[in-house]
């Protein structure tokens, strides 16, 4: 199994670290050329939001990356990513790659002083710990979402076919089992990879 | 400052990694910051290079100019107090700064104390020329480090002195017996504590960005591959001819730093650079403030 991380700003490393306890092989994804390799699954992770964006359409990524995500790709984005997979911003004229039937406000919880930890259920996982920094949250879901965990009445985790997002950041705890979740629920059940075995621990 | 509130300071830093933190002096200059692709901007009144041509003492900004960027953007706004102003950090986190620049580009305000950065809930970045300095100030509270350079000038050469000082101590510090250790922690005057965290790591326990005299996309990307995790540019953007276009580029060059065809795909036609000072033609050299 190979996933693919967007690798162009932001906390990727983190992120390939986890995929990798689990035994999943990964790549960065920085320019074009990059997205020749077969991909399993995709990955876009915290960082800015507006500084993502603007270097998707800049090294011409978003068409290809988009196609991918609509045909069916397993992605999961955290923060920046989820609202990068956003139908709507909250706020904002135009949305990026609008994969998932889900309206996300940015900044929501207010400057650095409202990022908080917190530890709370995630449908399908458990009790799990969770950093939100400079967070997200997702205002209102669709009906065909699934919403898979919500902290203090906001939603910040969910899930639409091949699309998970979290507001908080899985990356930054020492805990996998949110990687484990997209590669095993979504990944192996989802897309056509058999080439792989999971590292348990 | 508990535990956690210095894991969450310390985790921004991370969002902020492979980004370019710019140097703005007005609202618009911020938007223009961020339509580039900065990852956050840094508030100040006065520019670098403008500090160093006009002398005097350089102090905190005026509060209501940092509001007027926080209000224009929606990436981090950070903003610099004077080396040991613990009262200036205090007004900065009255104004909810998202990171507190604790900064030498100032006049210091204490030639013998930083501000301990522990008593404050909001972030710190540092400033350090070496991995002693660098330690040091995490043991007073910085959840992020970077690279002092020189910062006004133009010229790199100080903050690649600086991020080898620290890549090469690193290593020399990793490949010690533990029990050379305890000698290291006395002679570079830092905690034994932060110290076996970088003989077991290979790194800081923090962010290390790079900032002072990136001027060009190639600059960028040589600190990068020096082993940055980021970018400050201050002069560099609004100093020079085309600031949009530049700022751009300087954004693709820190995603892309080991890609020498894209490199040289962005550096094409950016107008006028900034002029620069040598290193040597300067009278004051910033980095040596705060050690």
């Amino acid at each position: 199994m190979r996933v693919g991380v967007l690798a162009l700003q932001g906390g990727f490393i983190e992120h390939i670290r986890h995929l990798q306890t689990l035994g999943a092989d990964t790549f960065e994804i920085r320019k074009r050329l990059d997205l020749a390799q077969p991909m399993d699954g995709l990955i876009i992770p915290g960082g800015e939001s507006t500084t993502i964006g603007k270097l998707l359409n800049d090294l011409d990524l978003f068409d290809d990356l988009k196609k991918k995500i609509d045909s069916g790709l397993p992605v999961f984005g955290t923060c920046a990513g989820m609202i990068l997979l956003a139908r709507e911003i909250a706020g904002m004229e135009t949305a990026c790659f609008s994969s998932i039937d889900i309206v996300v406000k940015r900044n929501a919880y207010g400057r650095q002083l409202g990022s908080f930890f917190a530890e709370a259920e995630m449908t399908g996982i458990g009790l799990i710990p969770m950093t939100f920094i400079r967070a997200p949250y997702i205002e209102s879901a669709g009906a065909g979402v699934e919403i898979l965990s919500v902290v203090d009445r906001r939603i910040v985790a969910a899930r639409e076919k091949n699309v998970l997002v979290t507001a908080f950041h899985p990356e930054l705890t020492s805990d996998n089992q949110v990687h484990r979740y997209f590669v095993e629920d979504i990944i192996l059940k989802q897309g056509k990879s058999n080439n792989f075995a999971p590292i348990l621990n | 400052m508990n535990n956690e509130r210095y894991e969450l300071n310390k985790n921004l830093a991370q969002m902020l990694k492979g980004g370019v933190i710019m140097d703005v002096s007005t609202p618009e200059q911020a938007q223009i910051a961020e339509a580039a692709g900065a990852a956050a901007v840094m508030a100040l009144e006065r520019i670098p290079a403008d500090i160093r041509a006009a002398g005097g003492v350089s102090r905190m900004s005026d509060p209501k100019m940092i509001r007027g960027i926080q209000a224009a953007v929606s990436i981090p706004v950070m903003a610099k107090v004077r080396i040991g102003h613990f009262v200036e950090a205090q007004i900065l986190e009255a104004l909810e700064i998202d990171y507190i620049d604790e900064s030498e580009v100032l006049s210091p305000a204490d030639d013998k104390y930083h501000v301990d950065k522990t008593l404050f809930k909001v972030p710190f970045v540092c400033g350090a020329k070496n991995l002693g300095e660098a330690l040091r100030r995490i043991a007073e509270g910085a959840s992020m480090i970077r690279t002092k350079g020189e910062p006004g000038t133009g010229d790199v050469i100080q903050a690649v002195r600086h991020i080898r000082a620290m890549t090469s101590e690193i290593r020399r510090i990793q490949s010690m017996k533990e029990d050379e250790l305890y000698h290291a922690a006395k002679e570079l005057q830092v905690p034994f504590d932060l110290l076996k965290y970088v003989h077991e790591n290979g790194h800081l326990p923090v962010v290390n960005f790079a900032a002072g005299g990136v001027a060009t996309p190639a600059d960028a990307a040589l600190m990068m591959q020096l082993g940055a995790e980021g970018v400050f540019v201050g002069s560099g953007i609004f100093k020079s001819g085309n600031p949009a276009k530049r700022a751009q580029a300087i954004v693709k060059a820190v995603t892309n730093y080991n890609d020498p065809k894209i490199l040289a795909e962005i550096s094409e036609d950016l107008g006028e650079a900034m002029i620069g000072i040598n290193e040597s033609e300067i009278q004051l050299l910033m980095a040596e403030r705060g050690m």
